[in-house]
């Protein structure tokens, strides 16, 4: 092989093809662009995790517990409060707080601090440096600045919280740890934990959650803690972390993040390689004679190939170094669009892990993906140059083909493994992939058949014209069908599994439906609660009782038992620690279905037997493994109460009503302690806020969310999300539009060498450019319909079985994508055939002799 | 120069076998013009690239300056026509990517033998000069009329000092004066480069110019029909 040939044929041939070697690299850029950003993007995220692992929690340690810290660990933190380290205690919990001035309203995450937390990093507020004021004995407040907003109040107003006023002294701006969303979701109050019983808020049925945090210098001495008191803990339902977990979960969140978006991004670049595969064959076409005269004149089939290879190389560089600044660059955007979900400050730089991986990318495309249709440069017959149109018998098996195709698919796999969240993902969106290539090829290979023997013979003629160009030698059937439906399957299973997502968070908004919940209302306020409902709102639906319990034991084994038990497979340790809220009616409400057992429709007995009978939802029933017939005890507050499953529930959590794991029958509940829930729609505005105050200021304790202000956040939430998938999904669009370029660009060159000699012969441009249109109109709606069956399909499956949720199909918008991908192939496809209108045939005869 | 004996080829058309040459034997003296001349579909241009080595015979051999070309795989043939054969075609076959001067220095970039550097590139300079293209050669074949382009591939087809020439219908493409000044050019620079020249052409009268006019038809050389001039 001659080398010094290679490098200047390689060089000199590239200078022709410059919209292809455009396209190409450009489709190649636009992949590696999206996966470099995402790579460095989580490279980012981890190296600030590291850095600010101590930041994050605040402190050494953290305890966490739903109930107040029992006495044995409470003596531990004393006595090592006694021994010089310094303890911080934070209590939060759920409340309304009101603005006097403004008279607004709002549920807020109210958390007591006292203590000198936190031990690393800070909080920051504005105006600068007023955490401290905490620490100090003042009625003071600081708040997020999304609550002071809805509160319409700023700095020196007051805020009411329970039957205590606090004066907001700033506004949080960043609390470490903590992802910005949360100040959506529920605005943060921090208040002096000295003014904590001023409140009057920690009464019974408040769900307030407690935690100490602890600088014990260091790591290692936080690992000491955890083993020497780790029975302890256990014991006492304490959960205890130190800053290395928290390290290790934020790290382990954030990746998930970033996996998600690098999916996104593996299919901007997957979308590239079929673009590139697209150009090359363009390029390949266009060569053909060239390659021929080059055999003739005595080079080798190697030195032929090398020369084409290299171009590809070469064109793969530039297109990853162009993809590699657009990703940096993108990168730097990423900490900004998705500051809410982060829970520390992230920096940008530049490494040179993701640059070496956005070359390698870039290569392995243009390899990957271009040698497939360079690989025809082989068998390109010298003979060829005599004769146009001579080609070499096929060979029956071509190792080299099968190789390349091999490589190609285990390096999509692997690649889909390395990005997905988790290998099941990674190998179900590969599956995806092979499926949707597989079902389109079919499809075009079907339409080809069908059109030939279904040929609309008593069409006009550039109806039939346009139809035949379908199925006659040369056509591009198979190559746009693969190329234009994988575009629109990418774009529309994305699309669908993001409604999917978002219809599950839509709140059903109808009049009829309840928008205001109201709860922790304790028994001696339902009339006061109920009298306020009827004066302000427009209905009501009856107070609903919620009694908290724990489970003791099951089918007469204690919960400790069962927990001991490492033999067999045991409940889940979840569902036999946590705190249920349970309820008792005797109907079944409309968002339940009993699948097994029976409901008591028999009348409540009056006198409460020693079991009673207990309706349990499926999955619980699964976690905990029970059935029908078993026995639960429960431990309701303090009362042993005796329980036999009579149905197992399936319930639609969906739906916005009262659901519950454990439904009692009436009788047996009805004296414990508990609070109620109770829903009501008001529909004016004003009359909303009217409610919301005279509660918050009848019943303090009492908390009311407003489904309208849910929504509202849930959008905000989402709208972040989706805009962070969005910005990655953009690449995948504009690769897509390369991919219909590429693709209408290969048939272009076939079509345009006919449509010359039409046009030479008579055919008025008017008549080529409707034969145009019709090829590439039915072209354009095969490969639509095709990649929105597909989409339709993957989005179902992803919906039901990746996120578990409902799903319906979003036919409008599949339609519009449907519609635009085959106008898109159509005006592109014209777009192609503009020089068909305004050259004279003899320049393009000559051209297209060349 | 060049040996074919039994020369026999088929092609599979439409799922039938189709021969298109048989029979054919063969001898081209070194430095001889040989014309090859018939109807069209005689196998003028087959034959002519069995003898140059494009393609393999279904039956009998080709020797090509000594070198037996039927044991060769398509590279090895590769090698040979890179060293000792120049072609002309009927449709130019100029590279449309590449200028004039490029074009004329393929042959000898592949053949480095030839010449290489700022040799190569004054012999093929001198060599469209030669041709009459002096002022031409960074334009693109594009650029160039249907003569210019012949007179371009004339120079490449020399390029590489080549020992023998394959032209086929070298002025099919071109007026009857562009044709005949082409034509002259390519005798004469036969003749200075003292190059074995195989023309195949439907043109009798480009034919009388050739020591030796082999005529066929119908896949077979004509009894009787090889003339040759004095």
């Amino acid at each position: 092989m001659t080398h010094g040939f290679v490098l200047a044929m390689a060089v000199r041939e590239a200078r022709s093809g410059r919209k292809q070697i455009g396209l190409y690299s450009g489709a190649i850029a636009l992949g590696v662009a999206a996966l470099v950003a995402i790579i460095s993007f989580r490279a980012d995220v981890a190296a600030a995790i590291h850095q600010q692992a101590r930041g994050l929690l605040g402190a050494d340690m953290e305890l966490r517990s739903s109930r107040p810290f029992p006495e044995p660990v409470q003596a531990v933190l004393d006595s090592l409060e006694g021994s010089g380290t310094a303890v911080s205690y934070i209590t939060s919990f759920t409340s309304m707080v009101l603005a006097p001035r403004t008279g607004r309203t709002r549920l807020v995450d109210v958390r007591a601090v006292a203590g000198e937390y936190p031990y690393y990093g800070t909080i920051e507020t504005h105006p600068a440096g007023r955490w401290g004021v905490l620490r100090a004995a003042g009625r003071l407040v600081l708040a997020d600045p999304s609550g002071l907003v809805y509160l319409d109040a700023g700095v020196g107003d007051t805020l009411r919280i329970g039957d205590a006023d606090f004066v907001v002294a700033a506004a949080l701006e960043r609390i470490p740890g903590e992802v910005g969303i949360q100040a959506a979701i529920g605005p943060r109050v921090y208040i002096p934990a000295a003014h904590l019983q001023e409140t009057n808020l920690l009464r019974f049925g408040s769900r307030a959650r407690y935690a100490a945090y602890l600088n014990l210098g260091d790591g290692a001495a936080a690992s000491a803690f955890i083993e020497e008191y780790e029975d302890l803990l256990e014991e006492a339902r304490v959960r205890a972390a130190t800053a290395a977990d928290r390290e290790e979960s934020l790290a382990e969140y954030s990746d998930a993040l970033g996996r998600f978006l690098g999916l996104v991004g593996l299919m901007a670049l997957l979308l590239g390689g079929v673009a590139t595969a697209s150009a090359v064959n363009v390029y390949v076409k266009r060569k053909l004679n060239t390659v021929a005269v080059l055999r003739c004149l005595g080079a080798s089939q190697r030195t032929v190939f090398a020369v084409y290879l290299l171009q590809a190389v070469l064109i793969g560089l530039a297109g990853s170094a162009i993809g590699i600044a657009i990703g940096l660059l993108v990168e730097r955007s990423l900490p900004g669009l998705l500051a809410d979900f982060l829970p520390l400050e992230v920096g940008t730089s530049i490494r040179p892990g993701p640059v070496l991986a956005g070359l390698g990318l870039g290569l392995w495309v243009a390899l990957a993906f271009g040698v497939l249709p360079l690989l025809t440069i082989r068998g390109v017959a010298p003979l060829r140059a005599l004769r146009r149109g001579f080609d070499a018998p096929a060979r029956r098996i071509d190792v080299w083909r099968v190789a390349t195709y091999a490589v190609l698919g285990l390096t999509v796999l692997g690649l889909c493994l390395s990005q997905a969240p988790v290998p099941a993902a990674g190998l179900a969106f590969a599956i995806a992939i092979t499926v949707t290539m597989c079902a389109l090829w079919v499809t075009a290979w079907a339409l080809m058949r069908a059109t030939h023997r279904f040929f609309p013979r008593r069409a006009p003629y550039v109806v039939r014209q346009g139809v035949a160009n379908l199925f006659r030698p040369h056509n591009q059937t198979v190559s746009v069908t693969l190329t234009v439906g994988f575009g629109v399957f990418l774009l529309g299973s994305l699309d669908v599994v993001q409604r999917n997502i978002l219809d599950q968070l839509a709140f059903d908004m109808r009049t009829d439906r309840p928008n205001l919940v109201v709860f922790d209302v304790q028994p001696d306020q339902v009339a006061g609660v109920e009298r306020l409902l009827r004066i302000h709102a427009d209905t009501s639906l009856a107070p609903v009782p919620m009694v908290p319990s724990r489970i003791a034991a099951i089918n007469e084994r204690s919960v400790d038992s069962l927990l001991r038990d490492t033999t067999g497979q045991r409940p889940s340790r979840w569902a036999l620690r946590r705190e249920y809220r349970n309820t008792y009616r005797d109907t079944v409400v409309n968002s339940e279905t009993v699948v097994a057992g029976e409901w008591w429709h028999r009348p409540t007995p009056t006198v409460q037997p020693d079991v009673v009978r207990i309706s349990i939802e499926e999955s619980l029933a699964e976690e905990l493994r029970v059935d029908l017939g078993d026995h639960i005890t429960w431990d309701v507050q303090g009362v042993t109460v005796e329980s036999e499953i009579a149905s197992v529930r399936t319930v639609d959590w969906a739906r916005f009503e009262p659901n519950f794991f454990v439904v009692f029958e009436p009788g047996a509940l009805e004296q414990a302690p508990q609070t109620f829930v109770m829903l009501t729609h008001v529909g004016d505005l004003e009359a909303n806020m009217t409610l919301q105050r005279e509660l918050v200021v009848n019943h303090p304790n009492v908390s009311v969310v407003d489904l309208r202000l849910v929504q509202e956040t849930i959008d905000t939430v989402v709208q972040s999300v989706t805009l962070a998938v969005r910005v990655m999904a953009l690449f995948s669009i504009v690769c897509g539009i390369a991919v219909l370029i590429a693709a209408v660009a290969t048939s272009r060159y076939e079509r345009l060498r006919e449509n010359v000699l039409l046009k030479t012969l008579g055919a008025e441009t008017r008549q080529v450019v409707r034969i145009l249109g019709v090829e590439y109109l039915a072209l354009g709606s095969l490969a639509a319909v095709s990649g929105i069956v597909l989409a339709g399909i993957a989005g179902w499956a992803a919906t039901r079985f990746l996120f578990d949720l409902r799903f319906s199909l979003p036919l409008l918008p599949l339609a519009v994508l449907g519609v635009g991908a085959c106008a898109l192939t159509t005006i592109i496809g014209f777009w192609g055939g503009r020089d068909l209108a305004n050259r004279p045939p003899l320049a393009m005869l000559r051209e297209i002799a060349e | 120069m060049i040996v074919a004996e039994n020369l026999e080829q088929t092609y599979m058309s439409g799922g039938r076998p189709l021969t298109v040459l048989r029979d054919i034997s063969l001898a081209v003296e070194p430095q001889g013009f040989v014309a090859i001349v018939g109807p069209s579909g005689s196998g003028k241009t087959t034959l002519l690239g069995l003898l140059a080595g494009l393609d393999r015979p279904t039956r009998g051999s080709v020797r090509l300056d000594g070198q037996e070309l039927g044991g060769l795989s398509e590279d090895e043939r590769a090698r040979i026509r890179a060293e000792k054969v120049g072609f002309v075609f009927q449709t130019f076959q100029l590279i449309p990517t590449l200028t004039a001067l490029e074009n004329v220095l393929v042959p000898v970039e592949l053949h480095p033998a030839a010449g290489h550097g700022a040799a190569a590139d004054r012999r093929a300079r001198e060599l469209l000069g030669r041709v009459g293209l002096a002022e031409r050669v960074h334009h693109y074949p594009a650029q160039l009329s249907g003569g210019e382009q012949q007179r371009v591939a004339l120079a490449r087809a020399f390029a590489n000092q080549p020992k023998i020439l394959f032209a086929d219908e070298p002025t099919g493409n071109l007026d009857a004066e562009t044709g005949g000044a082409v034509i002259d050019l390519l005798i004469a620079l036969n003749q200075e480069a003292a190059t074995t020249l195989v023309l195949v052409t439907h043109d009798q009268q480009l034919a009388r110019n050739a020591h030796r006019i082999v005529r066929l038809s119908g896949g077979r050389i004509v009894p009787n029909s090889e003339t040759a001039r004095s």
